[in-house]
C-alpha cells in the first residue's frame, strides 16, 4: 500500500474532474436553476399584481356603480320635478285659456245680448210706431216726431 | 463468488490458499517501480494502473452523463434523469449554503465532484468482487483491484488537493500574516508560541491525513468483509456442505451489500461535508 506516482495521476484526475463537473454539469444547471427560480419569483409577483389589480377594478367597479345609481337617481328626481313643472305648467296654461276662453264667451255673449238688445229696441220702437199708428189711425211722421221716437226707444 | 480463482489458490498452496486469495485480490496491477516478487509497489515512481483505470473510467463517466445531461436542460419540462441531476445538485448546494461562510463558485463544484466521484468509486465495491478480477485474467491481466478508493493514492489525491485549496483560501483570505498569526496564537493564547506551532501543524495535516484514511480505511475494510463472505462458499464447497454454506454465502453478502450501500453513500457524503467545513474554515477571518 504505498503512495506512488498514482496519486499525482489521481490529483491530476480530480482537478480535471471538478474543472469538467465545473463547466458541463454545474454551470449550466445552476444557471438553469437560478432562470428557473427567477420565472416563478416572476410568475407569482404577476399573480400577486394581477389579484392587486382585480382588486383595483372591483372597488372602482363599485365606485362607479355608486357614482351611476347616485346619478340615476338625480336624473330620476331630476325628471320627476321637471314633470310636476310641465303639469303645473300645463295645468295653469289651462287655467288661463279656460279664463280667456270663458271671457270670450262671455265677451260673445254680451255682445249678442246687446246686439240682441239694439235690434228688440229697434223693433220695440217700430212696434211702438205701429201701435201708435193704429190708436191715431194715423201715419206718424217719423220726421215730425222724430224727438218724440227717440225719446222713447231711449227708454226702452 | 471466487469458487474458481480459491479453488485453484488451494490447489496450489493447501491451507495458504484463503490467503494468496486475499492477498491476490488487494494487490494493485503494477508497473514502474514494482516489486517482481510480491507485486507491491517498491518505490514512488509506480503506477496503480487499475486505480488510474476505473478512477478515470469514473471520471469521463460523470463527465459524459453531466455534459448530455448538461446540454439538453429544459427548465420547464424536466425530463426524470434531469430532475434527479437537479436533485443532487439542489442537496448539494443544501450543504454548501449551510456550512459554508461567505461565498465561492469553486466550493459547490468541487463538493458536487467529489460526492459523485467518490460514490460512484466506491459503488464499484458492490460489483461482486471476483467477477473484475476474474476477467481481467480471462484477458490476461493478473491483477485488477477494482475499487480506486480502496487504494490510499487516490484518498490522498483529493484529500491533498482539498488541502492545497485549504491553504490557497486561508492565504488568500487571512493574509499571510494572519495564517502565521493563527499558527502562533492560535490554541492557547501568545505565550505558548511553541506549543501553539506544534498544536496547529497538527491539526492542519490531521485534516487531509483523516480525510484520505478515514475514506481508504472504511472501503478497504469493506472490500475485504467481502472477500471474506466470498470465501465462506469458497472453503467448504464440497458436497453436502454446500446446501448449508452457500445460502449463508449469499445471505451475508447481501445482508453486507445492504449495509454497505449505506457506507459508501455516507463516506461520499463526509467527505464532501468536511471539505466544505474546512475550506469554510479557511475563509473565516477569526479562528
Amino acid at each position: 500500500m504505498n503512495i506512488t506516482a498514482t496519486l499525482i495521476a489521481q490529483m491530476i484526475a480530480f482537478v480535471l474532474l471538478i474543472w469538467f463537473v465545473n463547466k458541463v454539469l454545474w454551470g449550466p444547471m445552476s444557471a438553469m436553476l437560478a432562470e428557473r427560480q427567477k420565472r416563478i419569483a416572476d410568475g407569482l409577483a404577476a399573480a400577486e399584481k394581477g389579484k392587486h389589480d382585480l382588486e383595483l377594478a372591483e372597488k372602482r367597479a363599485k365606485e362607479e356603480l355608486q357614482t351611476a345609481k347616485a346619478k340615476a337617481a338625480e336624473i330620476m328626481a331630476q325628471a320627476e320635478k321637471r314633470a310636476n313643472a310641465i303639469v303645473d305648467e300645463a295645468r295653469v296654461n289651462a287655467r288661463a285659456e279656460g279664463e280667456r276662453q270663458l271671457a270670450a264667451a262671455q265677451a260673445e255673449i254680451e255682445r249678442e245680448t246687446n246686439r240682441a238688445k239694439e235690434q228688440l229696441r229697434g223693433q220695440v220702437a217700430s212696434v211702438a210706431m205701429a201701435g201708435a199708428a193704429r190708436i191715431l189711425k194715423r201715419e206718424i211722421d217719423a220726421k215730425s216726431h222724430g224727438e218724440v221716437l227717440n225719446d222713447v226707444i231711449a227708454q226702452i | 463468488m471466487g469458487d474458481r480463482v480459491l479453488s485453484e489458490a488451494a490447489h496450489n498452496s493447501g491451507g495458504g490458499g484463503t490467503v494468496e486469495y486475499i492477498q491476490h485480490h488487494l494487490t494493485n496491477l503494477c508497473v514502474g517501480d514494482c516489486d517482481p516478487v510480491t507485486h507491491q509497489a517498491s518505490g514512488f515512481w509506480a503506477l496503480h494502473l487499475d486505480t488510474i483505470f476505473f478512477g478515470y473510467l469514473i471520471a469521463a463517466l460523470i463527465v459524459f452523463v453531466g455534459w448530455r445531461v448538461g446540454s439538453s436542460l429544459n427548465p420547464d419540462k424536466p425530463s426524470g434523469f434531469q430532475n434527479f441531476v437537479e436533485m443532487i445538485l439542489d442537496f448539494v448546494s443544501t450543504q454548501v449554503k449551510d456550512t459554508f461562510p461567505g461565498h465561492n463558485p469553486l466550493i459547490a463544484p468541487l463538493a458536487l465532484t467529489i460526492f459523485l466521484w467518490v460514490f460512484l468509486m466506491n459503488f464499484m465495491d458492490l460489483i461482486p468482487v471476483d467477477l473484475l478480477p476474474m476477467l481481467a485474467s480471462g484477458l490476461g491481466i493478473p491483477y485488477l483491484k477494482v475499487v480506486p478508493t480502496t487504494d490510499l493514492n487516490t484518498t490522498l489525491a483529493m484529500s491533498l488537493t482539498v488541502f492545497a485549496l485549504v491553504v490557497f483560501y486561508s492565504l488568500k483570505v487571512k493574509g499571510p500574516v494572519g495564517y502565521l498569526k493563527m499558527f502562533l496564537f492560535h490554541p492557547f493564547g501568545k505565550f505558548f508560541i511553541p506549543v501553539n506551532i506544534v498544536m496547529t501543524t497538527i491539526e492542519e495535516l490531521a485534516k487531509p491525513l483523516s480525510l484520505a484514511l478515514r475514506l481508504f480505511g472504511n472501503l478497504f475494510a469493506g472490500e475485504l468483509v467481502f472477500l471474506l463472505i466470498a470465501l465462506i462458499g469458497g472453503t467448504l464447497t464440497v458436497g453436502a456442505a454446500a446446501l448449508f454454506w452457500f445460502p449463508l454465502q449469499v445471505v451475508l453478502d447481501l445482508g453486507w451489500l445492504i449495509f454497505h450501500l449505506l457506507v459508501i453513500t455516507l463516506q461520499a457524503f463526509i467527505f464532501m461535508v468536511l471539505t466544505i467545513v474546512y475550506l469554510g474554515m479557511a475563509h473565516t477571518e477569526e479562528h
